[in-house]
């Protein structure tokens, strides 16, 4: 499998200017790494805060002037350097935002998706992707206030797939809708993978993820801590106490809820960022650095996994 | 259209209220003053040697001897059928001589309007883009020492600078008072207007300028920019395309609105200059308590003001598809 | 926290310099307001020297003198004119915000009444009713400036009125006076005090407009507009210091407290404690 993005060890963080001169580095995500085949789909699973839409706008490089970001991205081999985003971003790495915010409200949605384009391919080609996603072709006609969620949530998915994209980031591309309709919005980016895209699916419900995802990915604190195909979590072979606890707190496995809360940006924590709330931790838990290792197909940041044996 | 055309009918209406209220309480005001017009035109020493008869004359001219209620009513009854009294100090007609100081003011306005408006725009939109940086400083400081600066003061500075030392432009006063309109040409027109505008664009840049600031800097957080951005728009397509879009609209709302301070400005500008306008008017007017010409410039001007506030409410409808498409399927 | 703490340090700090400037100005004033009025023919129309920092007019007065004894001037009557509007305008919001339809209707079309009428027209009408001089001035700015603040303060007390809390104290049966000074005064504090000091630019600004048009201060008073209106006659001969250093002491003071004005309104707004 030839992989399309690769992230390792990706870090952001921000330069806060404080009284006067003083400033300080706020760092909000500390050690992320994924891989992402075309043709598949990953799911980054996490809760608010964990510093997932930052990954998207760091895959993209558009991030605030004032972040700064440590790692590596590499895009299709290559490092995705700000001079190659900038030329991939629109093209071949295309974002799916979350909502009809993110539309200019003064715009009508047709030169929307044409990014301005007036010319004969830009119009049948919006006209065709508008068809696709069964929108007819008087949206083009309409503001963005005018769109219904779902068709709002259509619309977004043209913008991207009016393009040839090789990479879609997804970040959260349902709230809001009612299962039925979320379901039929990820199906849309399961045909767009069948189509050879890689796509990179942003969510904190981690139902949903399993529902469509290939491989699910979960960040705590600005740290992804495991990673594992999406048949582990019915087989069981989820290692990490928080994923364990967020697939325990889904409906059907029984909605046990997780007790505390994730440390803060900027929160000085060594050792585990999840030991607080950890049922199962050790003194080493809370003192040494914790490796994002190999643990079966997949990978874990966890010590009592590895030490267990568990495979 | 029919929900627009209901909205612009109340505002009329509503409009056509308030100019009466604006009348009657210039007219209160002016009624109420105790400057006595007799001494203030004729003087004192005038009037100690005049005779009787000719006092009273004097008295029914300047209107003092007639009871305000039935001075005000004749005024609106004039009005209503078109005719808004004679001026006391020109012995025109009122109309007349707003109809020939406005035409004379207008251009002025007219010309500092449009371009405070766009230079405004434009220096706000450099400000908001630049946060932080030292052109918003430069910008944000420019319009803090314009908006302290009293506008004769600066149309004194500038009438320093450029036609007393560079001698570039007239000193007021070099169009003869008594010319007659035909005679002066247009070049004269022109180089007479320069100072007073180009003094009335300085002063009005900096309200919209810091409301462009603050709107562009809303723009520029919001997470359609941050998308058209992942979209891979260049700097320059989002500028054009988007922020000006939406930055355009509260810009010239805000213009729309903001006619009364630039007709204030003319008059502090026109006495500066000796620019013969609807301000000069004004003052002259004030000065020599002529309650005609007085009242009609008052409601004139505030016709042009409600006006303005009329057609920023309309543009807004217009040009704002949520309120227009909003109210048309109503 | 820190940053808070700092820049209300700042604002705090920069409150006090501008009180002390504009109480040394006025204090200043009030004694050369003898100065200012001698003449001396000996010494007419020097150019700015040591002896005389802003130069003297045609009368051989001392220009510094005179400019310090108009801005005194100006300070003492923006304070009054400013403190007047700002209660007119405390009083008139809260009024057409509390006592029912009819009452809004009125202000609210005197307000638009009031905006209608280009300023500094409005200004010079209401001075003229006064007879002009120091009461003109003083009744034509205050009674002109209350609009746009009593318009804020209105809808302000507006949406108070929503509150959770209040309704609340309203079903609780808590009397309507007792709300109004418990709950609103106290919110409106902030506003009415930004407002009064961002009024305080303006009105210096129309007070010595309305002097300059010849509606205000007496020709007699060394006030700026008056200073500035007579220097025009001898701009053409080249007196350039009879205009620019009257007119530039009036703009640092008013730039002094749209400056103060701003920090405290920064300051007093919760919405900015984090910038």
């Amino acid at each position: 499998m030839n992989p399309i993005l690769e992230v390792e060890h990706l870090s952001i963080s921000f330069t806060q200017y404080q009284t006067g001169m003083r400033q300080r580095e706020l760092q909000v995500v500390h050690d992320l790494s994924l891989t992402i085949e075309a043709g598949s789909i990953v799911a980054v699973v996490g809760s608010s805060g964990s510093g997932k839409s930052l990954l998207a706008h760091g895959i993209l490089g558009i991030l605030p002037y004032n972040a700064h970001m440590a790692g590596m991205i590499r895009y299709q081999g290559k490092p995705l350097d700000p001079q190659l985003a900038g030329h991939l971003r629109g093209t071949e790495i295309v974002l799916v935002p979350q909502g009809v915010a993110y539309l200019d409200p003064l715009m009508k949605i047709g030169a929307q998706i044409r990014k301005g384009k007036k010319d004969k391919t830009a119009l049948t080609r919006c006209r065709n992707v508008l068809n696709r996603y069964g929108l007819g072709p008087e949206t083009e006609n309409l503001y963005p206030f005018e769109l219904s969620g779902g068709m709002a949530r259509r619309v977004l998915i043209s913008t991207a797939a009016v393009e040839s994209p090789k990479l879609i980031v997804a970040d959260e591309p349902t709230p809001g809708l009612d299962a039925a309709a979320a379901k039929r919005i990820l199906t849309h980016f399961r045909e767009l993978a069948d189509d050879g895209a890689g796509v990179l699916l942003i969510t904190h419900d981690l139902e949903l993820a399993l529902s469509v995802a290939d491989r699910v990915t979960v960040i705590y604190a600005g740290e992804t801590i495991e990673n594992a195909a999406v048949t582990d979590f019915n087989n069981g072979k989820i290692y990490h106490p928080y994923t364990k606890a967020l697939w325990n707190a889904l409906p059907q496995n029984g909605f046990v809820p997780i007790s505390g809360t994730q440390p803060y940006p900027g929160e000085i924590v060594s050792g585990c960022l999840f030991a607080p709330r950890c049922p199962d931790r050790t003194k080493d838990c809370q003192e040494k650095n914790i490796p994002y290792s190999p643990v079966g197909a997949g990978y874990v940041r966890c010590l009592n996994a590895k030490k267990g044996g568990i495979v | 259209m029919k929900h627009r055309l209901q909205f612009a009918g109340k505002k009329l209406i509503r409009m056509a209220l308030l100019l009466l209220g604006v009348s009657l309480a210039a007219f209160l005001l002016v009624n109420a003053s105790p400057l006595d017009p007799l001494q203030t035109n004729v003087g004192q020493a005038a009037l100690g040697s005049m005779s009787q008869e000719q006092i009273e004359n004097l008295k029914a001219y300047w209107g003092t001897d007639t009871p305000p209620v039935q001075r005000y009513l004749s005024w609106l009854g004039g009005i209503l059928q078109g005719d808004m009294g004679t001026s006391l100090l020109y012995r025109q007609p009122v109309a007349q001589v707003i109809g020939q100081r406005l035409a004379s003011s207008f251009w002025l306005m007219a010309f500092a309007w449009v371009l405070s408006g766009i230079l405004g725009l434009l220096l706000g939109m450099a400000a908001g883009m630049n946060r932080g940086k030292w052109p918003d400083k430069l910008i944000r400081g420019y319009c803090l020492t314009i908006s302290s600066t009293p506008v004769f003061w600066l149309a004194l500075l500038l009438l320093i600078i450029f036609s007393v030392w560079l001698g570039i432009f007239p000193i007021g006063l070099s169009v003869p008072i008594g010319m007659e309109s035909g005679s002066i040409t247009f070049a004269d027109r022109i180089q007479h207007a320069v100072l007073p505008a180009l003094t009335l664009s300085i002063t009005g840049v900096a309200n919209i300028a810091l409301h462009t600031r603050e709107k562009m800097i809303d723009i520029l957080d919001s997470d359609y920019i941050l998308f058209a951005r992942a979209r891979g728009e260049s700097n320059r397509s989002i500028l054009w395309r988007h922020c000006l879009r939406n930055v355009a609209l509260p810009a010239i709302t805000l213009q729309f609105a903001s006619i009364s301070e630039i007709i204030g400005g003319s008059v502090l500008v026109e006495q500066v200059f000796s620019y013969p306008g609807l301000g000069q008017a004004a003052v002259t007017a004030g000065l020599g308590s002529d309650l005609p010409l007085l009242l009609g410039i008052t409601v004139v001007t505030a016709a042009m003001v409600f006006g303005g506030n009329l057609a920023a409410d309309l543009l807004y409808g217009a040009v704002d598809p949520k309120i227009r498409k909003g109210a048309s399927r109503k | 926290m820190n940053h808070h703490w700092n820049n209300r340090r700042s604002a705090v700090f920069l409150v006090c310099i501008t009180g002390l400037l504009l109480a040394a100005v006025t204090a200043a004033g009030i004694i050369l307001s003898g100065q200012a009025m001698e003449t001396d023919f000996t010494q007419k129309n020097l150019t700015p020297s040591l002896s005389h920092l802003f130069g003297t007019d045609w009368m051989g007065r001392d220009m510094l003198s005179r400019t310090l004894t108009g801005l005194s001037m100006s300070i003492r009557i923006g304070a009054l004119t400013a403190a007047v509007s700002s209660i007119l305008a405390l009083i008139l919001g809260t009024a057409a915000a509390t006592l029912g339809r009819k009452v809004d209707a009125v202000i609210s079309w005197c307000i638009d009444l009031c905006m209608g009428i280009p300023h500094i027209l409005l200004v010079m009408l209401i001075s003229l009713a006064c007879g002009k001089g120091f009461l003109g001035v003083v009744a034509g700015v205050s009674l002109s400036h209350w609009p746009s603040l009593a318009r804020v303060i209105r809808s302000e007390v507006l949406q108070l009125r929503q509150a959770p809390y209040i309704q609340a104290a309203e079903k609780l049966g808590v009397s309507r006076l007792n709300i109004a000074k418990r709950h609103i005064l106290i919110h409106l504090l902030p506003q009415f005090l930004t407002g009064l000091i961002l009024q305080f630019p303006h009105a210096v600004l129309h007070e010595a407009s309305i002097t300059f048009l010849g509606f205000g201060l007496s020709p007699e008073q060394p006030a700026i507009g008056v200073i500035l209106s007579e220097s025009m006659r001898y701009l053409t001969t080249g007196k350039w210091w009879l205009a620019l250093f009257p007119g530039l002491a009036l703009v640092l003071v008013v730039i002094l407290f749209a400056i103060t004005g701003e920090h405290l309104r920064r300051l007093l707004n919760p919405a900015n404690v984090h910038q």
